[in-house]
């Protein structure tokens, strides 16, 4: 064998089994609009169909759910299902009914913490399917070995940017619904430190840097968990990859069912949690556009 | 490029590891408030639990962003050129 072509089979060698440093990569990248990995960090014309259909698809699971319970809804003894919807809806709404004091409102607030509670914890909770089954199935029906594929929609930053930013329109429109226009760009520059015209300037200034602050750091507190918890499922899943690639192996392979069964139990807790936390936040910045300063 | 990686893998550490400092400081000032205030006063446990939780969430979130962050650099590392 002549030194180029041991250095073409090499070169394949590398190419089917990835690195480390590869697995994460391919892991990361969106099946998008496009058909090859996105290049610039934001570019509006790339659409990630993944997190598309699945956050639809959740949506749309979590709307047939709560419709069985309340089609199935009995006021005599109740099932287990309606009891476990029953108390859910309870949850919600008595959160709702602390923060937001407007009855009127809450016909609608309340039952959007709802969709939102249920419907972040679904898209969550895919987290918890083993890493590698979804993609790996549909790597076999599109015949393509490097399909691109994530499963978690609310690991993509577009996806809980745009429901914050959902969020922050419901806010505009109740500070103008409750205050009028006049009242609220009257708050705008009067709020923070007070009706002088000196500070219009700085007043306008801070409650767009807080509109701005809320915004972001509600939809990047979901992503940012999401991600790493997804990240570390994908370090877990390389500990099992390296198992047959070292001598050492068996000691890998039963860390790896270790740490994989660790992290998802403590991931469970992140997962509600952090649909939870979304929930709250949502009520309590629209809860914020209730009150007058 | 070496130097490039050894201070990737510096920074990496120091997300992690002062991330994890600040957050362990907070969820334990919070825990043992969390565990005085409802010894004192038994009735209010449910009420701040909740609250507890919420802020759990909270505090833990700026930590995990800076792991997935240096997970990030470590392995789909942005600042060397392929």
């Amino acid at each position: 064998m002549s030194i180029e072509e041991g250095a073409v089979q090499a070169h394949e060698a590398a190419a089917n089994a990835p690195t480390a440093g590869e697995y994460i990569g391919h892991h990361l990248t969106h099946f998008n609009s496009t058909g090859h990995p996105q290049a610039s960090i934001i570019d509006f014309s790339v659409i990630n169909v993944d997190t598309l259909f699945y956050s639809v698809t959740l949506g749309l699971l979590t709307i047939f759910l709560l419709w069985l319970a309340a089609r199935k809804a009995t006021s005599g003894v109740p099932g287990r299902f309606q009891g476990a919807i029953e108390m859910l809806v309870e949850m919600v709404a008595g959160q709702a009914k602390g923060i937001i004091h407007e009855e009127e409102s809450r016909k609608f607030v309340a039952p959007l913490a709802l969709t939102v509670f249920v419907w972040v914890f679904m898209m969550n909770a895919m987290d918890f399917l083993p890493l590698d089954v979804i993609p790996n199935i549909w790597q076999q029906i599109t015949g393509n070995h490097h399909a691109y594929m994530r499963v978690v929609p609310t690991a993509d930053l577009n996806a809980t940017l745009g429901m914050s930013m959902g969020v922050l329109l419901l806010c505009v429109y109740y500070n103008i619904k409750i205050k009028g226009f006049g009242g609220w760009v009257h708050e705008l520059f009067t709020a923070p430190f007070g009706s002088h015209p000196l500070l219009y300037p700085v007043n306008f200034a801070m409650q767009m840097i807080e509109f701005a602050a809320k915004t972001i750091s509600h939809g990047m507190r979901l992503f940012g968990n999401m991600y790493a918890g997804e990240l570390v499922f994908m370090l877990i899943a390389l500990m099992g990859a390296a198992w047959s690639a070292s001598g050492t192996g068996v000691a890998l392979w039963v860390g790896q069912v270790l740490a994989g069964s660790a992290w998802a139990i403590f991931h469970i807790l992140i997962v509600v949690l952090q649909a939870f936390i979304f929930m709250m936040l949502t009520l309590v910045y629209i809860g914020q556009a209730h009150e007058g300063h | 490029m070496e130097h490039v990686l050894g201070f990737v893998a510096l920074a990496a550490g120091l997300i992690i590891g002062l991330g994890a400092i600040g957050a362990c400081i907070g969820i334990g000032i919070m825990g043992s408030k969390y565990l005085e205030a409802s010894a004192r006063q038994p009735e209010l446990m449910n009420a701040l639990q909740t609250k507890m939780f919420l802020l759990a969430g909270l505090i833990d979130a700026a930590f995990l962003i800076g792991v997935g962050i240096a997970m990030m650099f470590a392995f789909a590392n942005p600042f060397v050129l392929k």
